[in-house]
């Protein structure tokens, strides 16, 4: 078998007396799409952080091309950073700069091409995500929401990563354009090759985006599997989120 | 062994808050001196800092100078010394009175906007995006700050030397009925190099000291909005009692016996 793209191996997090992770072991295949589904608080954009090492783990192995990258100097760490793209789940944005410069913010950062070129790219990379030229020139403040979102998508691929990082993609997005999204992942994942790894809440879009499907739950993935496989599945945690209902082993804070 | 505790958790915190203001310090001027450097986001923090102070810091130049030369009046016309106004105006503006007050408006205004704004960057991930984009946020936002303030700080109280010496001289001339000439001469008779240059070195600690207070505790900032407003005031205090207790460190090395 291939060497697994990135590897995560009983990976721990708590932040004070809190345990968020308690030991997520997930495996993504080179070219593979697996998207992280599970409720709200229970560590999906905290798994994606360690991964990127904004945040690092109490214990546990993270392997990106089969390279432990844990407590990495941040100049090696920077050198993994380059092939991974991310979109953060509020977009994060500069809001100092324009929408295309934020686009062609790490072609520029990593000098990859001047600025005349990065412009170009910038607009071709807002048009894969259905925005205009013309939004290239505006504040990142005046745009919607899910326009940021779709400006950090931009800005996620811009630099052509081979692996690409998706907090929460389509959510706040209408039905079309996250439709328009997901097929935008696909073709990433599917003709650019990329390794995609997303977070979704949203079950029709997870179907649609994934190889692979894997549920966070107490800090550990709990079940991952073909998207195939998930509506048959008994495993009554899994059950309960890929319905929706209130009753069932997640409890929301509501009734605790 | 309540109170015990209690003390020993705010010394241990203390202490933390310190060691990490010293980390940060020192990694900040670390990176002042290696490139990458960033000119364009420098550039828009001088004029910032530099020129849309401006008003404000000749505000207060120039008040504290009228009321310096009508203070010294009341207390020197006692003794018929009324000569020494011009005097006590140049000296009491130049040494202390331009950088103090100047540091201290820049405090409130730069200081605090710029805890906001990297604050702000701070809880909406930007400063994250920043790192996995290839860009140190040390090299990127606090570096041209820091430079621009110890850069700018400087020529902008020169301006509120003159500023604040003009204001003494409105009002000796206009309302004490002092002769110009002689007002002028007398500033000018008494005026060493060391008191400009000894306010201008003060005004560049001070915009050391307001710059990296303001990205300090913007880059430590956490909790949504309130943890920015938190941040902001944070930074304009400490900052403010750093100026002074700095100022007085600087009088002694300058002046002290
Ligand atoms: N920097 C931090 N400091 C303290 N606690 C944190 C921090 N980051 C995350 N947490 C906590 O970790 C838990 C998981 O957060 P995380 O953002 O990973 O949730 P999530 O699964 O992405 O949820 P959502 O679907 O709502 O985005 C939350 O309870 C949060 O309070
Ligand atoms: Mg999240």
């Amino acid at each position: 078998m291939d060497q697994p793209k990135i590897e995560l191996s009983g990976v721990t997090k708590a932040f004070g007396a809190k345990q968020v992770l308690t030991g997520v072991d997930l495996t993504v295949a080179e070219g593979e799409s697996v998207v992280i589904i599970g409720g709200s608080g229970t560590g999906k954009s905290v798994t994606v952080k360690c991964i990127l090492g904004l945040l690092k783990p109490d214990a546990g192995s993270i392997k990106i091309d089969g390279r432990e990258v844990t407590g990495l100097s941040v100049g090696e760490r920077d050198k993994v950073n380059r092939q991974v793209g991310m979109l953060f789940q509020g977009g994060a944005l500069f809001d100092s700069l324009p929408v295309w410069e934020n686009v062609a913010f790490g072609l520029l950062s990593r000098k990859q091409c001047g600025r005349e070129e990065a412009r170009e790219i910038a607009a071709r990379k807002l048009a894969m995500v259905g925005l205009k030229r013309e939004i290239g020139e505006a504040q990142p403040a005046d745009l919607s929401i899910g326009m940021q979102k779709r400006v950090g998508l931009a800005r996620a691929i811009a630099t052509d990563p081979e692996i690409i990082l998706f907090d929460e993609p389509t959510t706040g997005l209408d039905p079309i354009m996250a439709d328009m999204i997901n097929e935008l992942i696909v073709h990433v994942n599917q003709e650019v090759g990329a390794t995609a790894l997303s977070i979704s809440h949203d079950m029709e879009s997870a179907r649609k985006i994934g190889d692979r499907i894997a549920m966070l739950y107490q800090g550990k993935i709990v079940w991952a599997g073909d998207p195939a496989d998930i509506d048959g599945e008994t495993d009554p945690v899994v059950d309960q989120f890929v319905h929706g209902r209130v009753d069932g082993p997640i409890k929301m804070a509501i009734r605790a | 062994m309540k109170p015990l505790r209690a003390i020993g958790r705010v010394f241990l915190a203390f202490l933390g808050t310190a060691g990490r203001l010293t980390m940060f310090a020192g990694t900040s001027v670390t990176h002042c001196f290696l490139p990458p450097y960033y000119p364009r986001i420098m550039l828009r923090q001088m004029i910032e800092i530099g020129y849309f102070s401006l008003p404000v810091v000749g505000l207060t130049a120039v008040f504290a100078g009228m009321v310096l030369a009508l203070q010294s009046y009341t207390g020197f016309a006692r003794f018929s010394a009324e000569g020494a106004i011009a005097n006590v105006v140049v000296l009491s503006v130049t040494r202390e009175l331009a950088p103090v007050l100047g540091g201290l408006m820049i405090a409130g205004r730069v200081g605090a906007s710029m805890a906001a704004e990297i604050g702000t960057m701070r809880v909406t991930e930007q400063i994250d995006a920043l790192t996995t984009l290839s860009t140190n946020p040390i090299k990127y936002l606090v570096v041209p700050r820091i430079i621009a303030g110890v850069v700018m700080l400087p020529f902008l109280i020169l301006i509120a030397d003159i500023i604040g010496v003009f204001g003494g001289f409105l009002v000796s001339v206009y309302k004490l009925g002092f002769n110009p000439a002689i007002y002028l001469q007398n500033t000018w008779d008494f005026l060493e190099p060391l008191d400009v240059i000894s306010g201008l070195v003060k005004a560049s600690v001070f915009g050391f000291l307001v710059a990296l207070m303001g990205c300090y505790h913007g880059y430590y900032s956490k909790g949504g909005a309130q943890g920015v407003g938190t941040a902001t005031t944070n930074a304009v205090v400490s900052a403010s009692i750093l100026i002074l207790c700095f100022n007085y460190i600087l009088t002694e090395a300058f002046f002290g016996l």
